[in-house]
């Protein structure tokens, strides 16, 4: 056609063919992608929390490096609290999670018990509830004047505090997040392979002696795994210890050094580095424990621990552990719907009475927080599934030089407590301006929604790498001897192959960012910005907002209910899809 | 030492509503090495874990020298097991896996160390004794398996496919090395395995399974010679199968094949039967006609070194003869039409 309009190769060389080679590299679109990924991660990720970083170690009114903030964090007694009762809230909550998880592993892995499915479907069910959302229920149910005190006073004369205090931390931290224990350690119970424990039988060991020597130690890897996990986000959880108003604790005092002096208070910057450092401890700990550890011995055909039946009595001990910890787990959920639909609820065991007026309350006076919560989250949601998608492929399928570091530096994600990452971009984006805006970045809503992004990407960056895993680089490379080019392979063979895990790893992302607290109550700067996250914690500031508080929390309940249902949906239905095909 | 027999009687297993074993009756001598040798499938496995105690239990009876464990935990057999997958416990060093049965059995810890010394300089492998799991070859944690299993000093040993997971030079070294150990140790000894040639080279005697049935049990040799079925007669090597009957006729014997042939056979064997097995060297190959040959046309052509192959069409059948092989011999192209000659005195009638 005459009217096509196509430059020819003499045109097009520009200015760029003049410039030295060097300054120009020749670089491919995959290459450009990665650079580009590089420096976003480096602007969102590493900056802000080198900056806390440096901060932490400067004096505030010269600039001069020294230490002397830390003195001063170690030389005052609060700080010095603080930092004891967040590690030995952790500890116990590790140890209380274990008491919980370890019976479930046990009896759901080694025994035909028909409560097992139960326990599989109900024993994550405290995932999705944020804690601080059943914390306020917890005191409900659980404090002073709560249900079982109430009742425990009046049969029995005697109450336990439950609640009070650091025991209220770590009753709901270990209730929310024994299920990491849960999952690991079922998983690795299941991986051992049934002629471990077959030949240590054949050898003359049984019971309880066998499962000491043998069955634990090889569990041990998931069970540390977990148990880092717990201690990890128990020591850096900020909304569940501010809703029940325990404040001597270090994500709290960060919160509130920076929320009430200021953003140029090094205190706050110090106790970000204690988290950040334990952080990086646990996970450096339970690494080198694991090291050289891959127990994972199910052999082909192996089919994992050999299930044996219960007795008539060890079923009756089995339910009963079961229905108790279960009965235990669902406290929150249980206390929360009460509390939604309760008129008034106090100093007594159940509300006076039953309405639906805190669900029109709550929605009139929250439109805004779910709507911002749908609108942060979503976009969070799908930079994650692109950049993850983007990572995973560079990383599995290019040999791009530093593809590694793409990885490691958004997995390190994982290591940066959320009020870390809140104070880092206060502290780096308060002077910069968004242009048209006219608003420091800093207050600018969608930082929050880029915090989000940054703190989910961990997690999507994995669903991503196992999609693309299931891929089989052969339909890639059939695709591409049959002259697709690396773009179009990328577009129409590995993308619509990943679409399930990828949906998987959205949804994911999308239900967890929405009930976010710790790096969002940073960074929200006004009312009208805040996700429902945060109206829930302003909801439950006041006695008279609690009805409606806990509407907004079943409100984001069921929010990550369904996502992680759909999410498992999906990843069942790919699955079989995969199933089929490969028979095929 | 006290050598051990074994003795299974109408023993009868189901997974559930399948049945895996029914009616096994089965003789171990004291000392023997026995294999159980059939497809996946066959119960083979399945005979082998409820001997050492492992999977459902059973009905019938499992006699170990005189005591009857059938419901006895795989803890009380004294049974030792060698598992297909080793089993080796990673989270322990070689002396640690090693030592652990005699741990349990309160041995005193120097005892201990003496014995587990003794067992691995056994296999070879007292220089290991230090290192983990992983850090061994597939063939190194074999030893140690077996060495783990010895120890305890069982008073019998089952290996369930132990060379499987070995590549195929080792596999048939570490069959020798089993074989020399087992005669050393003089321990009663059931090798599970699929493979027809471990079987062949290794046991005294086998049974071949299928079905959760055993077809027969014998030495090696009279299995393969002397197949008591078609099941046995095609799992153990290659075999021709003719249908057709047999005709006495007087001090000669002759089978008549559904398509029209005719073989001489000795009348001194079975002749209870409808089928008859050839095996593939037992058939010779000429270009030129002879006496009572069979004409056919060779279809494929294998060379396999030592030997070749051929499949030739004979009478709407497909036969396969195999002809010796040397530098400088013959050999026929497809297509070549042929003469075949069985010597039949190796015929048997099934």
């Amino acid at each position: 056609m005459p009217s096509m309009n196509r430059s020819t190769p003499g045109v097009s060389a520009g200015i760029a063919d003049r410039l030295p080679k060097w300054l120009v590299p020749n670089l491919s679109g995959l290459n450009m992608v990665a650079l580009f990924i590089a420096l976003l991660l480096i602007g969102l990720l590493l900056v802000p929390v080198a900056q806390v970083m440096i901060v932490a170690f400067q004096d505030p009114a010269t600039g001069a490096a020294t230490l002397q903030n830390f003195l001063d964090f170690f030389r005052t007694s609060l700080f010095r609290e603080s930092f004891w009762n967040s590690f030995y809230v952790s500890a116990m909550s590790v140890v209380v999670a274990t008491a919980i998880a370890l019976p479930l592993a046990y009896i759901t892995t080694r025994f035909h018990f028909a409560g097992s499915v139960l326990i599989q479907s109900l024993g994550f069910i405290p995932l999705i509830m944020p804690p601080f959302v059943g914390a306020v229920a917890m005191q409900l149910i659980f404090g002073r004047n709560g249900t079982v005190n109430l009742l425990l006073r009046d049969y029995l004369g005697f109450d336990i505090p439950f609640m009070e205090g650091l025991n209220g931390v770590i009753l709901v931290q270990s209730i929310h997040y024994f299920p990491f224990i849960l999952i690991n350690l079922s998983a690795s119970l299941r991986n051992i392979d049934r002629s471990m424990e077959e030949a240590a039988q054949n050898l003359g060991s049984h019971g309880m002696r066998l499962f000491r020597r043998i069955v634990f130690p090889l569990a041990m890897p998931g069970y540390i795994a977990g148990a880092a996990l717990v201690f990890i986000k128990v020591f850096d959880d900020l909304g569940t210890p501010l809703l029940l108003n325990v404040n001597n604790m270090l994500a709290p005092q960060a919160y509130l050094r920076i929320s009430s002096i200021g953003i140029s208070d090094p205190m706050g910057y110090v106790i970000s580095v204690i988290l950040v450092v334990f952080s990086v401890l646990s996970l450096w700990a339970s690494f080198l424990f694991m090291r050289g550890k891959d127990y994972a011995t199910v052999q082909k055909g192996g089919g994992g621990m050999a299930k044996r039946n219960l007795k008539p009595a060890e079923k009756m001990l089995a339910y009963g552990v079961v229905i108790f910890i279960l009965l235990l787990v669902l406290t929150p959920h249980i206390g929360l719907t009460l509390l939604s639909f309760g008129t008034i609820w106090s100093f007594a065991p159940l509300p006076d009475g039953y309405t639906l007026q805190n669900y029109v309350t709550m929605w009139e006076g929250s439109k805004s927080f779910i709507m911002n919560t749908l609108l942060y989250a979503g976009i969070a949601a799908t930079a994650d599934v692109i950049l993850g998608t983007a990572i995973a492929y560079i990383v599995l399928r290019t040999n791009i030089f530093g593809r590694k570091g793409l990885d490691y530096l958004a997995t390190a994600a994982l290591a940066v407590p959320g009020v870390v990452l809140g104070i880092g971009y206060l502290r780096t984006f308060h002077s910069v301006d968004v242009p048209f805006v006219g608003e420091p970045l800093a207050s600018w809503w969608v930082v929050i929604a880029l915090a989000l992004m940054i703190r989910r990407l961990p997690y999507a960056l994995r669903a991503c790498m196992a999609a693309l895993q299931q891929v089989s680089l052969a339909l890639e490379e059939a695709a591409e001897s049959l002259g697709a080019t690396k773009k179009r392979t990328i577009y129409k063979i590995v993308v619509p192959l990943m679409k399930g895990g990828l949906l998987a790893g959205f949804v994911t992302s999308f239900a967890t960012a929405a009930v976010e607290l710790s790096a969002t109550i940073m960074l929200v700067s006004s009312n009208q910005d805040a996700p429902l996250a945060y109206g829930i914690y302003l909801f439950m500031q006041t006695p008279s907002g609690r009805g409606a508080g806990a509407a907004l929390g079943v409100v984001a309940v069921l929010l990550v209910a369904a996502g992680t249902l759909a999410s498992q949906v999906i990843i069942e239905r790919d699955k079989k899809a995969k199933a089929s095909a490969d028979m095929h | 030492m006290d050598q051990t027999g074994i003795k299974i009687e109408d023993l009868h297993l189901s997974f559930g509503e399948t049945q895996v074993l029914r009616g096994v009756n089965l003789d171990i001598r004291p000392g023997e090495f026995f294999a159980f040798l059939g497809p996946s499938g066959s119960g083979k496995s399945t005979l082998l874990r409820a001997i050492a105690g492992f999977g459902p239990t059973p009905h019938g009876r499992i006699l170990i020298g005189d005591r009857d464990v059938v419901g006895l935990d795989p803890w009380k057999r004294n049974v030792g097991m060698v598992f297909q997958s080793y089993a080796l416990w990673p989270h322990m060093s070689v002396r640690d896996n090693v030592g652990f049965g005699l741990r349990e059995r309160r041995v005193p810890a120097k005892q201990i160390r003496d014995r587990v010394d003794a067992a691995l300089d056994l296999v070879g492998l007292a220089h290991l004794a230090d290192r983990m799991p992983n850090q061994l070859s597939g063939g190194q944690q074999q030893r140690i398996a077996l060495a783990r299993t010895v120890v305890v000093e069982p008073e019998v040993l089952l290996l369930d496919e132990p060379l499987s997971n070995l590549d195929a030079s080792l596999r048939v070294q570490m069959r020798r090395e089993l074989l020399h150990l087992q005669r050393k140790l003089g321990l009663t000894t059931i090798f599970v395995t699929h493979d027809q040639e471990e079987a062949n080279t290794t046991s005294d005697r086998m049974a071949v399974l299928d079905g959760g049935v055993i077809q027969q049990i014998g030495t090696p040799q009279e299995l393969y010679d002397r197949p008591a079925n078609l099941f046995v007669a095609n799992f153990l090597g290659t075999a021709n199968i003719f249908e057709g009957r047999v005709e006495i006729d007087g001090d000669v014997a002759r089978f008549h094949t559904k398509t029209g042939e005719v073989l001489t056979i000795p009348a001194s064997g079975n002749l209870d039967g409808s089928n008859v097995v050839l095996r593939p060297q037992n058939i010779s190959m000429t270009q030129a006609p002879e006496q009572d040959a069979l004409k056919g046309e060779v279809l494929h052509r294998e060379f396999l070194g030592s030997q070749i192959r051929y499949l030739v069409k004979v009478a709407g059948a497909e036969i396969v003869v195999d002809q010796s092989h040397s530098a400088g011999r013959d050999w026929f192209d497809p297509g070549a039409q042929v003469h075949l000659v069985a010597n039949t005195s190796s015929a048997v009638i099934l």
